[in-house]
């Protein structure tokens, strides 16, 4: 299965003595852009720290990259962006992602470029508290990117940045797909779904569909995405 | 274990502390302060001030390094940079030790301007030498370092982490003979007192700062002081979950 980046099979994950994923199975092809899109709190955040083995599992199978889910080996292929923005808010930009690339024994020359990508060419000796949120985001973002993993799982990458730098990180998301990674982007804004080849819908816990932009819009005769989601839903519930 | 990222993480946490220029000046001026301060509190009991300011030089850095650690690595772990962390191939050895090596750099700092500002200008003794003090300090000061990256995995936040300084240190301080012969203890905290590190921490630095034969008490302190740091390590280090709820 050297197409399938990841591969889930009847996932349940139990958070604070509440079922936040109740039997999810799902696969996400290899060398795609493949959306998570979901209201708040449906479980996006926790499907994709299961993928990355920080999630404590209560029962199912998470196969990424070939391997078992949190293998040691996957921390060197994988890389992870959670939603709140984990960097050093008392280190500049150019010394946080120093340290990263330490730590993913990638040459410091790899620093220049992922700032560059992000956007923050510049502002390297500025200290990450002092940035915008948006900005912050953007630093985790970078640290992420250092060694070019396989597989990228980012986080609602995008909420808090102007359209303009929006459609630029989307461009940078196909450019890294097309350069041969996976990545999984999570996202509740719906118009961010035509940005991608592939799409996982989740609603409380589960995965309600498995498909394409294309495909939902032809299956729900909607042109609008967000509107096609709905009409999903209303159909999953009826 | 790699040796690059545990020099990169001391490497990172030194930088961290580089940008906080009021923490490194709170690590060097209040343990000079205080002992000023019981330089004059003691002002007509010089043999109290000797016997309780002396081994204080080394006792400092423990609490003060004990306390600074334990916010750091709460910090750590709220900021989201602990869980980004143990997604990447960094161990949980090279994380604990290079927090030990930056502040194993720091803590001679700290040892070498108490004990110059206690042995040189308020007119406390060492006999055995202030260097002896001096190097027994240090391995105090990553002793306290030690315990304090274990104690936060107690601690949700800031406000808890603080509380356990008279939680884990006081009761320590107490018992380790510093202010009461350990023998006039009620019995069950003398026992007790054995199983505490300070108590050895606390006889080393009695034993260097008294007249009369060193004894092999000394070397078996200075490696009770070792083995606890390792333990305390190895705690710290199973508290570090790659996997949380």
């Amino acid at each position: 299965m050297a197409d399938t980046a990841i591969e889930i099979e009847d996932l349940h994950v139990v958070r604070g003595g509440r079922s936040v994923i109740d039997g999810l199975d799902l696969h996400v092809a290899a060398g795609s852009v493949t959306g998570l899109l979901g209201p708040s709190g449906c479980g996006k955040s926790t499907l994709m720290r299961a993928i990355v083995g920080v999630q404590i599992i209560q029962s199912g199978q998470v196969m990424v990259l070939g391997e078992s889910g949190g293998s040691p080996q996957l921390r060197w292929r994988v890389g992870y962006v959670t939603q709140a923005p984990s960097v050093y808010g008392d280190l500049s930009i150019s010394e946080n992602l120093r340290y990263f690339a330490a730590v993913v024994g990638v040459g410091q020359e790899r620093v220049g470029e992922v700032i560059h990508t992000v956007g923050l060419a510049g502002r390297e000796q500025q200290i990450v508290g002092s940035l915008s949120g948006g900005e912050r985001s953007r630093v985790s973002l970078a640290s992420a990117l250092l060694n070019d993993p396989e597989l990228l799982v980012l986080d609602e990458p995008t909420v808090g940045l102007d359209p303009v730098l929006r459609a630029e990180l989307w461009r940078t998301f196909h450019e890294l797909a097309s350069a041969g990674s996976t990545l999984l982007i999570s996202s509740h804004v719906m118009d961010e779904a035509s940005e991608c080849d592939a799409l996982l819908l989740m609603r409380d816990g589960a995965l309600l569909e498995q498909t394409t932009p294309e495909q939902l819009r032809q299956q729900t005769g909607e042109q609008d995405l967000g509107r096609a989601f709905l009409a999903v839903i209303e159909q999953a519930s009826s | 274990m790699s040796a690059r990222v545990t020099l990169a993480t001391a490497r990172r946490v030194l930088w961290q502390i580089r940008r906080d220029p009021r923490t490194i000046a709170l690590l060097l001026v209040v343990p000079v302060g205080l002992l000023v301060l019981m330089r004059f509190v003691f002002d007509g009991q010089p043999q109290t001030f000797q016997a309780i300011g002396a081994p204080m030089c080394g006792l400092f850095p423990f609490i003060i390094m004990f306390l600074v650690t334990s916010i750091a690595m709460l910090r750590e772990r709220t900021s989201g940079t602990l869980e980004r962390l143990m997604s990447l191939p960094i161990t949980k050895v090279d994380l604990l030790v290079g927090y030990g090596v930056a502040f194993g750099l720091l803590a001679p700092l700290q040892a070498v301007v108490v004990c110059l500002v206690g042995f040189l200008a308020l007119g406390l003794h060492a006999p055995h030498g202030a260097w002896l003090v001096g190097l027994l300090a240090v391995g105090n000061a990553v002793l306290g370092m030690a315990l304090g990256l274990f104690a936060s995995a107690f601690a949700r936040t800031e406000f808890q982490a603080v509380q356990f300084m008279p939680a884990i240190i006081f009761p320590q301080l107490l018992l380790c003979g510093l202010f009461v012969d350990r023998h006039e203890m009620a019995s069950a905290l003398y026992g007790v007192s054995w199983v505490l590190p300070l108590t050895y921490a606390y006889d080393a630095l009695a034993r260097a700062t008294r007249s009369g034969a060193l004894g092999g008490r000394v070397a078996i302190d200075i490696c009770v002081i070792l083995g606890a740091t390792l333990v305390a390590l190895a705690l710290g280090a199973l508290t570090l979950r790659r996997r949380t709820a």
